[in-house]
């Protein structure tokens, strides 16, 4: 329900927000989140509270809305950001450099732990200029993964001054984003409709396995995998269009499902509840899609007035899985969608969803908190 | 409101010559005019002196010359007849900071606005309309706050008054505009019409709350000395409960006087008010006034309070007495509270259009000419003569941005007040100020993403102005670049996306990648450049005897038929894939048409012969007699048909290559002859 989300107007384009992550076996809710600016002469990184709901803090104040606990500078646009653990964040900035900051929750400050600077660039790595935006990092610690503008992959240690790998020239286009398929192997989207399986165990310089769109080869902006289904990946792109793949078969993805009317830039699926996926975009959306219906094993959700029901048909079915992102039984081929932002008129830049929240980012200047995404 | 000394801008002389300005959120343009001084009648300012002086403390250029990083843009060489171009920027980026919030928030008021339903009739449209008017006054409230907490936590003392200042200008933004939605958006009526004034006065009076909290709060507030002061506050207000209820605590404490108390409170009580709700007719409501006013009248005369000086004077205040209402001058603090108490105490039934008399004279009694009316005061006086457009005009002029002016102008257009109001440039004063705004808001680092939709409801010149302000975004990566391409191709701005697309490439190609610049000029179906970037391609594999890029080439799909180039492209690396599967009859016939078909271009058909012979000297024949033939009229062609042959007799190697050709063909003609003999002996 909108009266559960909490915003605030923070004078700064939002590029990404992040949760941080839970230590292993928390039962409470996540309590903070980082942010990255985009666009702005001084762009920043900053961590959040999210405050009590409704209620008073210990010196009386009211907490309804997130609450700024420190930032720091940081030099060009926020491309992308990932918790490498509880208190380290990896930045992607737009002149190629690559950060970790630390959040030091003893006093409430960050710093900059550690930097390659312009980890991509064009032509010549020590010219002054020629740094090639940082389009995408993915940590699996200690392990970073980053693309780029350049079309280049590189592979760090958050402890290790230099690259542990670096594949020049890995992709011809702009690689938009980078997720971990497993340990060893990545899954990149770039700007030509390609989704691309690389093998960092290999010294072949070459992707294992190249997936593409049909047809107009439309740009793909996001990807991410299914967290327990490793085999089901699902992507965003420039049309808005959501596509799902099965990575173990076929070369083009299993389902086209229309979506947004601009670019889609970030989807994720739920961490521990995938039947549950979000999307924002360009247009100043943010969907949930809900397959739970599907499975008739688990409770469906109670669904109030507002809410959509829509029957998609897939494009491809060739599948035999039973997995409601797979399925093709028409007869179960059901999917919820909502739309959690209606009137919204600028972009949604970046989601994250962790446990019962929900967080994302505008061009707005608007960072919105929902804590109580299945309520 | 605090005066400061006049402040120019350095280089400017505005002694010569009456200045201009345009501004944006965060920097002022001063520009020297034609007009010289003499032209005084045109100067927005005729009255002040000189011209770029500041007008509220923190206003428009004055405070931006103060706080300034000043820099002279463009040339000024003095001469006469050229104008100099003045930069002048704010250095207070905390300032610029909290006007963000109210930007955006009111972007999103101001996009509800323009979706709203038109057809609602009547009263539904009306509280609409008035709910937006609430909506962009919280949003100023909400960013006063942010503001005064600002002012409160810094340690600057500096800051600290600049940081008020601004509060102080938002706190008068918000007045007005109270104001403005009483009397235009909500256009209250007799009756009603007092009460929302009431509470305007009861919002924005609040010298006097601190006051009222202490004396509320003392342990026994009918015994502190400012406790007679909050009880004639209230009064004024019109607040009579609160006043009866303190007056309670008093009574009690002075039983002697208990009757005196009684009867005061009695006439406190059963003062007619206008009521929201219509119940009673304004006849009524004026029959019953003049009945309690008669009352009150009688206990004046007869002596009941004049053994309590506070009392009597608070029965003067009742009965409109205007001697005793300015005697509480201090309580009230300015003309607009005084004029509501008499209005209440008066004239309750006051209609909008007599506002004007007793505004002017209750402004004339207020200031007892010891001061001169200021700026706000001016512009509350034109909202009460309801000279809207004089309201705008001199916001317009006092007030450092255009946000007030155009959001509120906008909202007074959809109430449709200004409709016959048009400038004499063709648009007209909501489409003038929404395009300034907007202007102001693409001048800024980051804020010009919400300066799109402004643009687009301003249905004169919107689209020009956005065509020419989008072309100015810096595009620093192409994550920008690909937001802003978004805003061009939503509203077929074909010549901005082509120009986007087009510098996105070149920027690809000059970094060497190759395939970012393709995937630009498919984007922009730009056929010109897909080929020069093909036939860097080319120019690539002749050098290097083999394809980069192979990711990207061999995924054309459909965009291969983008230009004739790049279709070549495509289908020269499918010959190679062709052949590098060893299908040697299917790329030699894919050779041919290349050829034939004119699909490559004619520079680089002897590649495409050389690419023949390995072909030719296949131990199996691979080539029939008839495209053999057509493989040799292509040499020929090449050879004979080229005016520049000069290319080949020079050349010692494409000689020999010429030779080699020929003879590879000759052999093969020969080869097959025999194996087509053979085969159709057979």
């Amino acid at each position: 329900a909108m009266e559960d989300v909490s915003a605030k107007f923070v004078s700064q384009k939002i590029s990404r927000t992040r949760w941080r992550p839970l230590p292993p076996a928390a039962l409470q809710p996540p309590d903070l989140f980082a942010t990255g600016s985009w666009d702005n002469e001084d762009n920043r990184i900053s961590i959040w509270s999210v405050g009590d709901l409704g209620n008073t803090g210990l010196n009386g104040e009211y907490h309804g809305e997130p609450h700024l606990l420190c930032d720091i500078q940081h030099n060009g646009d926020v491309m992308d950001m990932q918790f490498l653990d509880q208190e380290r964040i990896v930045v992607a900035s737009s002149t190629g450099t690559v950060t970790i900051f630390r959040h030091h929750q003893n006093n409430q400050t960050l710093s900059a732990d550690h930097r390659w600077a312009k980890a991509h660039y064009h032509v010549d790595q020590d010219t002054s200029c020629g740094g090639a935006a940082c389009t995408g990092v993915v940590c699996n610690n200690p392990e970073i993964v980053t693309v780029g503008e350049d079309g280049r992959i590189n592979l760090f240690r958050a402890d290790q001054k230099d690259a542990v790998r670096t594949i020049d020239n890995a992709d011809s286009s702009t690689l938009h984003a980078v997720t971990f398929l497993r340990t060893t192997e990545i899954l990149t989207v770039n700007s030509i409709g390609q989704l691309k399986i690389w093998d960092l165990r290999q010294q072949r310089n070459e992707p294992s396995q190249i997936f593409s769109l049909a047809g107009d080869r439309v740009p793909l902006h996001c990807v991410d995998r299914h967290p327990n289904q490793q085999h089901i990946v699902a992507t965003g792109g420039q049309d808005g269009m959501l596509s799902i793949w099965d990575i173990r078969q076929g070369t083009m993805p299993v389902s086209l499902l229309n979506a947004h009317e601009a670019e889609m830039w970030e989807v994720h699926f739920h961490p521990s509840d995938p039947d549950h996926l979000f999307t924002c975009s360009e247009d100043g959306s943010l969907w949930h899609w809900d397959t739970s219906a599907n499975v008739s094993e688990k409770p469906s959700f109670l669904h109030q007035g507002g809410r959509s029901t829509a029957y998609l048909s897939h494009s491809t079915m060739n599948q035999s899985v039973v997995s409601a992102w797979l399925s093709n039984d028409p007869t179960k081929d059901r999917m919820e969608i909502t739309n959690l932002i209606p009137n919204q008129t600028l972009s949604v830049n970046s989601l994250d969803v962790l446990g019962p929240c929900l967080v994302y980012g505008t061009d707005a200047e608007a960072i919105y908190v929902n804590r109580q995404l299945f309520a | 409101t605090d005066t400061v000394p006049p402040q120019v801008v350095p280089g400017a002389d505005p002694s010569a010559r009456q200045l201009c300005f345009a501004w944006g959120p965060a920097e002022v343009l001063v520009c020297e005019t034609l007009f010289s001084r003499a032209g005084r009648s045109r100067s927005p300012c005729p009255s002040r002196s000189p011209c770029p002086s500041l007008f509220w403390g923190e206003g428009r250029a004055g405070a931006a010359a103060r706080a300034l990083t000043g820099s002279v843009a463009g040339t000024g060489d003095g001469a006469p007849s050229s104008s100099r171009v003045f930069v002048v920027r704010r250095d207070q980026d905390i300032y610029i900071h909290t006007l963000r919030k109210l930007f955006n928030e009111s972007h999103g008021i101001f996009m509800g606005l323009q979706r709203s339903e038109e057809e609602l009739a009547g009263k539904s449209r009306k509280a609409q309309l008035v709910q937006v008017s609430k909506n962009y006054r919280s949003v100023i409230r909400a960013c006063m706050e942010d503001m005064h907490q600002a002012a409160v936590s810094t340690r600057d003392p500096a800051l600290q008054g600049q940081y008020s200042t601004q509060v102080s200008i938002l706190s008068a933004m918000e007045l007005i505009w109270n104001l403005c939605e009483i009397l235009f958006v909500e256009a209250a009526t007799a009756g009603p019409l007092l009460l929302r004034l009431l509470d305007w006065v009861r919002l924005h009076v609040c010298d006097v709350d601190s006051m009222v909290r202490e004396v509320l709060s003392s342990e026994s507030p009918s015994k502190h000395k400012l406790f007679w002061n909050v009880v004639d506050v209230f009064v004024l207000q019109g607040r009579m409960d609160e006043a009866r209820h303190l007056l309670s605590k008093e009574a009690s404490a002075n039983p002697a006087s208990m009757n005196m108390y009684k009867i005061l409170d009695d006439l406190m009580k059963k003062m007619p008010v206008p009521s929201l709700g219509n119940i009673q007719t304004l006849t009524e409501l004026e029959l019953k006034w003049q009945h309690w006013h008669e009352e009150c009248q009688r206990y004046l005369q007869d002596g009941t309070f004049a053994s309590n000086p506070h009392m009597e004077s608070i029965c003067k205040i009742l009965l409109g007495d205007e001697d005793a209402i300015l005697e509480k001058k201090e309580l009230m603090t300015t003309w607009y509270h005084f004029l509501v108490t008499r209005l209440l105490y008066s004239h309750p039934t006051v209609k909008p259009m007599e506002l004007r008399f007793y505004a002017q004279s209750s402004m004339d009694l207020f200031l007892g000419g010891e001061s001169s009316p200021e700026p706000l005061d001016m512009i509350l006086m034109a909202a009460f003569e309801f000279e809207m457009h004089q309201v705008i005009k001199e916001c317009s002029i006092v007030l450092s941005h255009w946000w007030f002016v155009a959001h509120l102008t906008d909202l007074l257009d959809h109430c449709k007040l200004l409709q016959s109001h048009n400038l004499y440039f063709g648009s007209n004063m909501r489409e003038f100020l929404l395009l300034e705004y907007a202007s102001g808001l693409f001048s800024h680092h980051s804020l010009w993403q919400l300066g799109v939709d402004y643009f687009d409801h301003c249905p004169e010149y919107g689209r020009v102005y956005l065509e020419l302000h989008i072309e100015r975004i810096p595009l620093s990566t192409e994550q920008k670049a690909l937001k802003v391409l978004r805003i061009c191709e939503q509203r077929q701005m074909h010549e901005q996306v082509r120009s986007i697309c087009k510098i996105m490439a070149m920027k690809a190609l000059r970094n060497n990648r190759l395939g970012s610049a393709l995937s630009w000029s498919i984007r922009a179906k730009d056929a010109a450049f897909a080929t020069l970037i093909s036939d860097r391609f080319l120019k690539d594999y002749c050098e290097k005897g083999c394809f980069s890029d192979l990711d990207l080439i061999d995924n054309l799909g459909p965009s291969m038929l983008l230009s004739d180039r790049l279709t070549f492209l495509g289908k020269y690396r499918e010959f190679h894939r062709l052949y590098g599967e060893k299908r040697f009859a299917e790329a030699a016939r894919l050779l041919l048409t290349l050829m034939t078909a004119h699909i490559a271009p004619c520079s680089f058909w002897m590649t495409l012969l050389t690419d023949a012979l390995p072909l030719l000297e296949q131990k199996e024949v691979i080539f029939s007699a008839e495209q053999t033939y057509e493989l040799m009229r292509c040499l020929e062609d090449l050879t004979a048909g080229n005016p520049d042959k000069q290319k080949f007799q020079d050349d010692d190697v494409e000689t020999t290559k010429v030779e080699m050709l020929r003879l590879a063909l000759a052999r093969n003609l020969a080869r097959v002859i025999v194996k087509e003999g053979t085969v159709e002996g057979s």
